[in-house]
């Protein structure tokens, strides 16, 4: 039988910041066609999880691999991994003054783009402006948006918006989507799952990080894990963040607790 | 703003390919080294000058050779006065189509784009390459209205009366060391009059460029705007790199008169051996505006704080400046505004960028004479650091002789946070990709207000000066 590459792989990564370790020992396998959700309580890594995987520097890895259609990133700066189609949606996204939207975009789609497609696969002004148009009006956002300053003054359910109308133009491949709903009122969770949605593929691949069963009743998770304290203490099918929906994370604490003795 | 991924994508080469390039010195007159009343007397009969602007050499030399260096502000104690030649003229005469020009000077302007944006986006242009202006035209629908578009040296010859009656009158010879110097040796410049109500909706420009090594430039230009009248003037400059020092000191006097409204763009772009220490003053009248749009890339050395000085009621002086330090750069560069009437009103908005061991300094003066009342000043400063070595400092004065004013000042340091950094390598741009945007934003301010395609070049620029020089 031939050795079969999944799209995305974690082997026993250990990593942290400032000699401090947060991530003690992680595997993940994710698939083509997947989507996985990734829960746990407050601090327990999600995000550092999720920015070691983007190669965020100030993070340090001590031990594993991170391997990406087969090829370990973690020696790769974070535009070696957008550009091979990796993406991340940030918790906390960050506001560049002075650089529009629409500028922003144009550099990064056509990087990627470019890198990915092959350099004549660079969109047109005309084909940009068109592109983009179409995403906005996808996740029902103002076309003012386009000449607004990235991030700078949007409110927090506008920041994340964003992300995923960036997310929606670069068509990455594999996407971390780190508390997408938080922040955002009923019609605008729907709005962006359904954009989300319309994205995914059987061809590409999803890890969404969420507090709340909610967004999962949009975006539905062929696996759900359980982080806790820098590791995947459960993983199970949908119907385990049900079950922790109700029960909490003391029970998966318990369990794991038991499990582990 | 415009920083599409092309002009990026472009800047393949460093400045040595794209402006550092050197033509063979070829000219019709090269003067010896140094500067003596020899040398000037000379330039002054090459020009064959009349008398008054002899004599006006002549006393302006011996203010320069009497004042001490500043001691103040950038250092200038590897800038030797011995080894430098004040004057070389490059052609015999001065061309009003570029096929006129020699042959290598035309290929350096062509290279340097200078005939395409005249046929994209200028209303005239002067060219000077070393100390003359070789190139100069003007559109004839402005020539019609009585605009004149010349350079220094035919303004004396041609408009006498014009040149007498303003000429050093807004920065005299003894103003300070560097313009008693170019007063001396002054050569080539724009000369600028536009009549009572007339607007250039289109902008002039005038490119300077050095080729030799170890040569001086000292243009002139001297700019006078009529009541009612608007004028834009913008310059660029480019030299060779070269290890020995050059030195570049310019004397920029504008009029403003009533109502009139006068905005000089300057691009600077120097090669990293040049000094480059100009004085740059305007007089605005009643209601007049003036505006210094300032961007200074190039040089080693750039100690430079357009002026304005607001002498009727309603005057407004603006200076918009930003400074890319980058490694062994020092700009010392600002923006002074003297208000000297009533009811007048000035801002200083500067942005400075510093990298490596680039050092970029704000210095402004904001000045209210007595009897000054009702004066609105506003200085903004902020610098951008590019790493850990980078320096920034500000030294904004302020001499406030009168009390019914309001004066604002801000002034603000920051580094480029790593966040921003890992934001946008995040979506596939390079750490040096992101940096320039990042940079950009922060002077958008100020590129906002040029026109599309300066904004386009100054953005370019600060990607060039990006290049190659991070991680
Ligand atoms: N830059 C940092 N310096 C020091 N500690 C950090 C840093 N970043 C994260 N940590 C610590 O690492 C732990 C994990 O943080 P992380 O942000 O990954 O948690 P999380 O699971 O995403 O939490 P939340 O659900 O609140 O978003 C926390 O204890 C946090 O304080
Ligand atoms: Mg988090």
């Amino acid at each position: 039988m031939a050795e079969h590459t999944p799209l995305f792989m974690i082997e026993n990564l250990h990593a942290g910041i400032e000699g401090k370790e947060i991530l003690r020992g992680v595997n993940l396998v994710i698939e083509r066609g997947e989507i996985h959700a990734l829960m746990g309580p407050n601090g327990s890594g999600k995000s550092t999880l999720a920015y070691v995987i983007a190669g965020h520097p100030n993070y340090e890895v001590y031990e594993g691999r991170i391997l990406y259609k087969g090829e370990n990133v973690l020696e790769l700066p974070p535009d070696e991994r957008a550009r091979m189609g990796m993406f991340l949606a940030f918790q906390y996204p960050t506001a560049i003054p002075g650089v529009t939207m629409a500028n922003f975009l144009r550099l990064a789609v056509n990087s990627v783009r470019k890198a990915r497609y092959g350099e004549d696969k660079a969109l047109t002004p005309r084909e940009f402006r068109r592109l983009l148009r179409e995403k906005l009006e996808m996740l029902r956002m103002d076309e003012t948006f386009a000449s607004r300053y990235l991030n700078e003054g949007f409110s927090g359910g506008e920041k994340k918006r964003a992300e995923i109308l960036q997310m929606a133009m670069l068509e990455p491949e594999f996407a971390v989507l780190d508390e997408t709903d938080s922040g955002l009122d009923i019609d605008a969770l729907r709005t962006v799952a359904d954009g989300v949605n319309q994205l995914f593929n059987s061809n590409m691949a999803l890890l969404v990080i969420t507090h709340y069963q909610r967004i999962l009743n949009y975006i539905r998770p062929h696996y759900v894990h359980v982080m806790l304290d820098g590791k995947i203490a459960v993983s199970g099918g949908p119907e385990l963040a049900e079950e922790l929906e109700e029960k909490g994370y003391d029970w998966v604490k318990t369990q794991y607790a038991e499990a582990a003795s | 703003m415009a920083t599409p991924e092309v002009e990026l994508k472009r800047l393949g080469s460093e400045y040595a390919e794209k402006y550092g390039f050197r033509d063979p010195e070829q000219y019709v007159f090269k003067a010896r080294k140094g500067l003596d009343r020899e040398v000037v007397e000379q330039i002054s009969w090459i020009k064959n000058e009349p008398d008054w602007m002899r004599e006006f050499r002549l006393k302006a030399l011996e203010y320069f050779l009497r004042r001490p260096m500043p001691t103040w502000g950038a250092d200038l104690s590897e800038l030797n006065f011995d080894e430098i030649v004040y004057y070389i003229k490059p052609t015999e005469r001065q061309g009003s189509s570029w096929d006129e020009l020699p042959e290598h000077i035309r290929r350096t302007f062509d290279r340097l784009g200078i005939p395409e944006a005249e046929r994209k986006f200028l209303a005239g242009v002067g060219a000077q390459y070393e100390s003359e202006v070789v190139y100069h035209s003007l559109r004839e629908e402005l020539k019609r209205l009585g605009v004149i578009f010349v350079d220094m040296d035919t303004a004396v010859r041609e408009y006498p009366d014009l040149v007498k009656q303003y000429f050093g009158t807004i920065v005299p010879p003894n103003d300070n060391k560097f313009a008693a110097l170019n007063s001396a040796v002054w050569s080539g410049g724009s000369f600028v009059y536009v009549p009572e109500g007339v607007r250039v909706e289109v902008p002039l420009q005038a490119y300077f460029r050095i080729n030799a090594e170890n040569v001086g430039q000292f243009e002139r230009t001297l700019i006078i705007v009529e009541p009612g009248a608007y004028v834009h003037y913008v310059e660029g400059c480019t030299a060779p790199i070269y290890s020995a020092a050059s030195l570049h000191s310019a004397v920029v006097e504008i009029i403003v008169k009533e109502g009139a409204r006068c905005r000089y763009t300057t691009i600077q772009n120097w090669s990293k051996n040049v000094y480059n220490l100009v004085t740059k003053r305007a007089a605005a009248y009643r209601d007049a505006t003036m505006e210094w749009v300032d961007g200074n890339l190039g040089s080693k050395v750039t100690m430079k704080y357009p002026a304005v000085w607001l002498m009727e009621p309603g005057a407004r002086g603006e200076v918009l400046s930003v400074a890319f330090a980058g490694d062994g750069q020092h700009q010392d560069a600002g923006g002074k505004m003297v208000h000297v009437a009533p009811y007048t009103s000035s801002q200083i908005i500067s942005k400075s960028i510093s990298k490596g061991t680039g050092r970029a300094s704000y210095r402004g003066l904001v000045k209210v004479h007595r009897g000054a009342h009702h004066v609105r000043a506003n200085v903004v400063c902020d610098a951008l650091l590019l790493d850990e070595q980078s320096r920034t400092d500000t030294y904004p004065y302020m001499e406030i002789e009168e009390e019914q004013v309001s004066i604002g000042h801000e002034a603000t340091v920051s580094k480029v946070a790593e966040e921003q950094l890992f934001y946008l390598q995040s979506r596939g741009l390079t750490e040096a990709e992101a940096m320039s945007m990042i940079v950009n934003g922060f002077i958008e301010p100020i590129t906002k207000e040029l026109p599309l395609e300066y904004a386009v070049e100054l953005n370019r620029l600060i990607a060039l000066e990006m290049e190659g020089s991070v991680g």
